[in-house]
């Protein structure tokens, strides 16, 4: 305590993981890949620009790349549906799992979205079915896979290409079962306590390590992201270089084993001892 | 009515409440989409399904597992699994909301899960309660689902998960995100072994736990009616500023765009998912 220096707020973390100028998952792919390849579609509907795919070079190593896709300004934005994507884009991104798979290339997912698009569309082509295959099948992708939470992490929407091996989070990013104001309009009917909702979510990248949902912080810049790109794309370019080696080295079955044990151990509950061992008899219902 | 007719009417009676129908607790239930009243009892042997216009009534979840498995014998498994306010969230709220919840409920949990026989066969089933914080789910209900995919793989038993949920706990922030990856990781180990995983999706199911393991069964049955999909109406209409069509997200909106394979109203339920395991049952065995 006796540094004095000033800790971010949840609420701030929010605003920084959103502010305009963030790198975005188009900047690293700009700046840390060679040779990147865009692939595009479903195969199945249609191609979806919320998130983005395709193949490249990272040090000298093929990877596939997937992420959500957010746009510089409003026209950008509104071409990219603002990174929130459509079933085809989660597909899109199993296709590209299943690519990287055969052609056994380590995938890294970038994961920057307000979460999956509520929309007339969406649901009629299956967006909880998408996001929910697209969970249950990346534990059966035998390659590496990397994911970095480099802006926001909008729930379900973020978790459909958040599966892997390594979860990277950066320093102001945030990852939440709810948006702090869609969570304060249901708690306190009034999106204007987003700000308290931010706090009881427990949604910065600290709180997730201390949770062990995440596995590492990539340090940012002073004020964020946004003060120093290039200071925070070297970051992230250092500690995907030391988590990919870490995770290609390892032989596969053992990779996916621990990709289910990690997620096996999430939860925090008490288990009180029955007076007897093994099943117990039924209870009638309470009520009537 | 004219003044008059006070007079020629008779048998005439001294007092006239101005107010509705009351309805005596405990006796009637009123129909909430057409509006008839329902005499308990018939309302009850009639499995909660409206006998006039088929609404089929939110069922708790001992309601249910009553109806499905066979001579009412069901034994529960991880009923000793307790909530804790993990994060913590913001002042205890969430105590709050545990403790109103088991309260209404009788229940310590969203989910009740166990095993029974159902037509006879062997089941792990799961059942949602959807007056226990919505049915959502978060690290106990994943952590008991998760078990129930278990028990299917470790006892190859078909498994069976009917949802009533709003999605996933916000109460417990990420831990709930993550039962998610938690439960769909357990499914994706149980299904190598070939189980059977039958999804019946009641009403309401949506969010968090459809778009995990229960849009992912190998047979999805939906009940008649019930609201189906990823997010919610209202957030959906805020979203794109304009009403929904009539029906959007119903069982029949989701079965003609080929997400659930059947619509079966609740008094086949039972028979419906012992003819999908005896089929099953009868696979190759090498």
């Amino acid at each position: 305590m006796e540094q004095e220096v000033k800790e971010l707020t949840p609420w701030e973390k929010v605003q920084i993981s959103r502010h305009p100028q963030r790198p975005l998952t188009i900047d690293y792919i700009e700046n840390l890949f060679e040779d990147f390849v865009e692939l595009h579609g479903d195969r199945l509907y249609g191609d979806d620009p919320a998130l983005i795919g395709g193949i490249g070079i990272f040090r000298d190593q093929g990877v596939v790349i997937i992420g959500h896709n957010k746009g510089k300004n409003v026209k950008e934005n509104v071409s990219r549906n603002f990174g929130m994507p459509h079933p085809e884009g989660y597909r899109k991104a199993l296709r590209l799992m299943r690519l990287a798979e055969r052609w056994h290339l380590p995938v890294i997912s970038f994961i920057d979205t307000p979460g999956a698009y509520p929309g007339i569309g969406a649901e009629e082509r299956g967006q909880a079915e998408a996001i929910g295959r697209n969970i249950l099948e990346a534990f059966e992708i035998r390659t590496p896979i990397l994911v970095v939470v480099i802006g926001e992490g909008g729930s379900g929407g973020a978790l459909g290409i958040g599966v892997g091996d390594r979860i990277l989070m950066l320093e102001n990013a945030i990852y939440s079962v709810i948006s702090p104001e869609g969570c304060a309009a249901i708690i306190w009917k009034d999106s204007k306590q987003a700000e308290r909702a931010a706090s009881a979510l427990k949604l910065t990248a600290q709180d997730l390590l201390r949770f062990n949902i995440i596995d590492e912080i990539i340090p940012e810049p002073p004020g964020g992201a946004h003060n120093d790109i290039n200071a925070t794309i070297k970051a992230v370019e250092e500690s995907i270089a030391r988590n990919l080696e870490m995770i290609c080295s390892k032989d596969l079955d053992s990779l996916l084993e621990e990709r289910y044990q990690k997620v096996r151990r999430i939860g925090i509950f008490e288990e009180k001892l029955v007076p007897k061992a093994g099943v117990e008899p039924a209870r009638s219902p309470s009520s009537t | 009515m004219h003044i008059s007719d006070w007079f020629s009417r008779k048998p005439k009676y001294a007092v006239l409440k101005p107010e509705k129908k009351e309805i005596p607790e405990g006796l009637w239930t009123r129909c909430p989409k057409c509006l008839e009243i329902l005499y308990n009892k018939e309302l009850e042997r009639n499995l909660k399904v409206c006998s006039k216009c088929g609404y089929h009534f939110k069922l708790g979840a001992w309601e249910r597992i009553y109806q499905i498995v066979d001579d009412k014998e069901f034994y529960e498994l991880d009923g000793n699994l307790e909530s804790v306010d993990a994060l913590p969230f913001n002042d205890g709220i969430y105590l709050d909301k545990l403790r109103e919840s088991k309260e209404g409920t009788g229940l310590n949990e969203a989910i009740v899960t166990g095993r029974g026989k159902i037509e006879g066969f062997d089941v792990f089933l799961g059942v949602f309660d959807f007056g226990f914080i919505g049915g959502s789910m978060a690290s106990v209900v994943g952590e008991k689902v998760t078990r129930l995919f278990e028990y299917g793989t470790r006892d190859g038993l078909p498994v069976i998960i009917v949802t009533a949920t709003g999605g996933a706990r916000m109460y417990e922030g990420m831990l709930s995100l993550m039962q998610m990856a938690k439960t769909n990781a357990a499914l994706s180990r149980y299904r190598k072994k070939g189980g059977l995983f039958i999804s019946v999706l009641s009403d309401p199911s949506t969010a968090g736990v459809m778009a995990s393991f229960a849009s992912q069964g190998d047979v999805i049955i939906a009940e008649p009616g019930a609201l189906i999909g990823f997010a919610g109406p209202r957030v959906i209409e805020q979203t794109i500023k304009q009403k929904l069509p009539e029906g959007f997200q119903s069982s029949e909106f989701v079965f003609q765009h080929g997400m659930v394979d059947m619509i079966v109203e609740r008094s086949k339920l039972k028979s419906t998912i012992g003819r999908i395991i005896r089929i099953w049952n009868k696979r190759l065995k090498n």
